[in-house]
């Protein structure tokens, strides 16, 4: 443990001590293999992640293994650490990372990319893979940002692509092998990289034309795949896909501070910017009975107060009236909250809401995403004009004054009708209030805050191939929504929010990235950028200059065209979708055309070769074969 | 019905602050399924107060807090269940059902009892011991206290109900004023003892435990907590 006098002065110490309600610990003497689980942000940020916690609870289960968790020291404690070379350890034993077998790496999101290489700095393990040794654990990634692995690809020895419940046992029999034998560890990542959804970077090689994209992705072994696919659960009620009951309780307020309900996996809706609704596919609910058990069991271990729901769009879960009926009996007998994000507002979830909520104080949000129509149909969501006002209308009458709505600015094709018509939604709303609700009844003014993000393109969506605006384009375009509200009659219901621009477009970079950038990424660690997720630690100025300095330009990744028939760098993983079907949402896109989500017609985007969840439902509008 | 639950605290919970301990003792209560009378509304929160809040990085032997409750079972079956959901570094040492008159915890502190010990690396390197009898023989010990606004003067020997200690252990030990009024808090004792001898302490030096916490009964007499009787 930390000595007295670093504990006293470093900010919310327990956030290094462990010993939390049901974390897990056994007796190092009984374990053959010891995995330090490690989510690359500060422990309130790093504790509220779902997939930690299952892939925690499925090793602990192993009688030969021991998972621990590992996150990253916040500025204050990483400064002691380095003055005092302390090497950094896992909160279970508070023993140093370097002692482990498998240094195993969630990576949920691009700005994490510097914290990385802090953990791997501080647990004092070589930052670049091919200079770790026998002694050294084998440092392994997973998580959405695996898709893309290449821009971190030198810093790890495997990574893991796909849902985390299938193939680690083999990965750790292989290891056991590994360590009671003479192999070498160029052997066994080798043979580690023969196993399906285990992808070994130091394996393959690039070669790039003159322009800069890619020639050629192979393996430079004829036993290693050149294409790796995607490792999926094809049973979410099995054995094997075992859901956390008793999950660790933090001494500290978290994030994500309640019970998490994961009720099934994918996303029927294929929005083209989105790539969580690509990369699970295809659609797998949980058994309602299950799920009813696990949330009674979560709330009984835990004690938390509040329960929320996780999906990626809760109103499709086929069996949600029943779940929700069971929780607000179960949650109003236990005065426990339900939290249910990611509801689409219609009058069942509204009258779910007035049931579990306080309508004064609470607000609605919708994802419109564009503020047209025509926009609206390039990105496919199908979201209309109706569905939004007549919602709100709804919600306005059950006593409502306040909404939130989400929007992305610099979309493919987008005019500037499209950008102020976020200003003009955002009026119409408003505008619905002050018909519906008669003054005497009104509560005060409708309050609706407006706020933008900007438009990332990410690999294995349809929008992969789009150009991504550049800074100043996406401020224009923030400046314009701005003065569009201005001049709109409610102008003052309505408050608007848009994000910063800097730290979008390394964003940009880095999710298209190829394995050029790992010396950018480790030159700018080396002067000091870290926690570029958090505002106020981005060093936006030390990026430029890297770049500059590696004679990589950004805009490369970015702004650039993309023809239809390039190689990306990603394209040796298969996600089930296809890049055809990708390509033709894309064409789509580009003639507005919308397509109908996986329950109405199936649109043959190649999932179905799993065979499982929502493909096997019959369809309304007849099935496409593969 | 009220009932008054002692606690300590030690191990790496010394870490735990006043806020994140009420959270983890809500947990705790929901997870024995004790049944904690809840306040009404939309966000019903549990009826729980804590007597003296406890500085992180202090040990001790004598933490309270009030919880209403629906319904009992009895006082031991309460503290076997919650001691059930106990981490490493709490545990329950008492469970009181109180009378009905009790006054809330903590408006009920009266007093408190310490232990200072030194930090590894951190004992006086000077004649300590030997010149704390003369130092409590004073007429009076007059310091200052920083309020938010300006400081005030006042005799902190009024507060300091009891000073001893072992030479040989190394150990101090102070009943001293823990009433919402007059607190002092032990760190600050031994300041002004190191300050009286011409010293100053480092901030890491001490190790402190509250051992106990008092009220006073109907004669004036400093009794534990949980020693309140109808």
């Amino acid at each position: 443990m930390l000595k007295d006098e670093i504990l006293l002065k470093i900010e919310k110490p327990a956030r290094y001590l462990g010993g939390e309600v049901n974390s897990v610990m056994k007796e190092k003497e009984k374990i053959d293999i010891r995995v330090a689980m490690c989510f690359p942000d500060v422990y309130e940020i790093g504790m509220s992640h779902l997939g930690i916690q299952i892939l925690y609870d499925m090793f602990n289960r192993y009688e030969d293994t021991w998972c621990e968790r590992v996150y990253s020291p916040w500025t204050d404690l990483d400064e002691i650490m380095r003055r005092e070379h302390i090497p950094l350890f896992a909160l279970e034993s508070q023993d140093p990372i370097r002692e482990f077998d498998f240094l195993a790496i969630t990576i949920q999101y691009e700005m994490c990319y510097t914290n990385i290489l802090q953990i791997l700095d501080l647990s004092q393990i070589p930052i670049m893979a091919c200079d770790r040794t026998k002694e050294d654990p084998i440092v392994i990634g997973g998580g959405p940002c695996t898709y893309n692995p290449e821009p971190i690809a030198d810093f790890f020895d495997l990574f893991y692509i796909g849902e985390g419940e299938t193939m680690y046992r083999r990965l750790l029999d292989l290891y056991k092998a590994y360590q009671a034998s003479d192999m070498t560890r160029a052997q066994f990542l080798h043979e580690a990289g023969r196993l399906p959804g285990i992808y070994c970077p130091q394996l393959y090689e690039t070669s790039y034309k003159a322009d800069g994209t890619i020639a050629a992705f192979t393996p430079i072994y004829d036993d290693v795949p050149a294409k790796i696919d995607k490792e999926i659960v094809t049973d979410l009620d099995a054995e094997a896909a075992v859901y956390p009951q008793a999950p660790v309780v933090p001494f500290i307020k978290v994030t994500q501070d309640r019970v998490v309900l994961e009720i099934m996996r994918g996303c029927i809706r294929g929005c083209r910017f989105c790539q969580a609704g690509q990369l699970y596919r295809p659609l797998r609910e949980r058994n309602v009975d299950e799920l009813k058990e696990y949330a009674s069991a979560m709330l009984k271990n835990t004690g938390h107060e509040e329960i929320s729901l996780s999906s990626l769009s809760s109103s499709d879960y086929s069996k949600l009236p029943e779940l929700i009926d069971y929780l607000i009996e179960e949650c109003d007998r236990k005065k426990i909250n339900i939290s249910l994000p990611s509801l689409r507002i219609d009058a069942f979830s509204l009258d779910v809401m007035s049931k579990v909520q306080d309508v004064k104080k609470s607000s609605l949000t919708f994802a419109p995403e564009a503020g047209t129509q025509r926009m609206r149909d390039v990105i496919n969501k199908g979201l209309t004009i109706d569905d939004i006002l007549g919602g709100a209308t709804t919600a306005f009458q059950g006593g409502w004054n306040k909404v939130k709505l989400y929007f992305m600015l610099g979309l493919p094709t987008e005019t500037k009708e499209d950008i102020e018509g976020i200003a003009v939604l955002s009026n119409e709303i408003a505008k619905a209030y002050y018909e519906t609700v008669p003054k005497e009844k009104r509560n005060g003014k409708v309050q609706i805050v407006t706020s933008t993000s900007f438009f990332i393109p990410k690999p294995f969506t349809p929008f992969q191939w789009a150009q991504m605006n550049t800074r100043d384009e996406f401020l224009e375009k923030a400046h314009i929504v701005r003065d569009a509200v201005k001049s709109q009659l409610n102008q003052k219901s309505i408050k608007y929010n848009w994000h910063e621009a800097d730290v979008s477009e390394l964003e940009g970079v880095f999710a298209r990235g190829d394995r050029k950038l790992c010396r950018v990424i480790y030159g700018a660690y080396k002067k000091g950028c870290i926690f570029d997720a958090w505002s106020e630690y981005f060093k936006n100025d030390i990026w430029l200059e890297t770049f500059a300095e590696e004679g990589i330009d950004p805009a490369f990744y970015t702004t650039r065209y993309r023809s239809d028939d390039e190689i990306f760098p990603w394209d040796f993983i298969s996600c089930g979708v296809t890049k055809d079907f990708l390509l033709r949402e894309w064409e789509k896109a580009n003639q507005e055309t919308v397509s109908p989500n996986c329950r109405m017609a199936c649109q043959g985007c190649g999932a179905a070769r799993y065979g499982v969840g929502v493909c096997r439902e019959p369809k309304a509008g007849g099935n496409l074969s593969e | 019905m009220k009932v008054r639950i002692k606690f300590s605290k030690y191990s790496s919970m010394i870490f735990i602050g006043h806020l994140d301990m009420m959270r983890y003792f809500q947990k705790a209560i929901r997870r024995a399924e004790l049944d904690i009378t809840y306040s009404t509304g939309f966000s019903p929160h549990q009826i729980m107060s804590f007597a003296a809040p406890l500085g992180v990085g202090m040990y001790s032997n004598g933490e309270y807090m009030d919880i209403g409750m629906d319904s009992i079972t009895d006082a031991e079956d309460i503290k076997e269940r919650l001691q059930a959901q106990m981490v490493e570094g709490v545990d329950i040492l008492s469970v009181t059902i109180l009378p009905e008159t009790a006054g809330n915890a903590m408006a009920s502190v009266a007093a408190a009892r310490y232990t200072v010990r030194f930090r590894e690396g951190y004992e006086p390197d000077f004649e300590l011991f030997d010149h704390l009898e003369e130092y409590y023989r004073q007429e009076t010990l007059p310091a200052v206290k920083q309020t938010k606004k300006n400081t005030v003067e006042f005799d902190l020997k009024q507060a300091i109900y009891e000073l001893s200690w072992d030479k040989e252990k190394q150990e101090i030990y102070m009943l001293v004023n823990a009433s919402s009024s007059g607190n002092v808090k032990p760190g600050f004792i031994m300041e002004h003892i190191y300050h009286y001898l011409g010293q100053e302490p480092s901030e890491f030096a001490f190790v402190i435990t509250r051992e106990d916490t008092y009220t006073e009964d109907a004669d004036g007499n400093l009794i534990p907590l949980d020693q309140i009787t109808a």
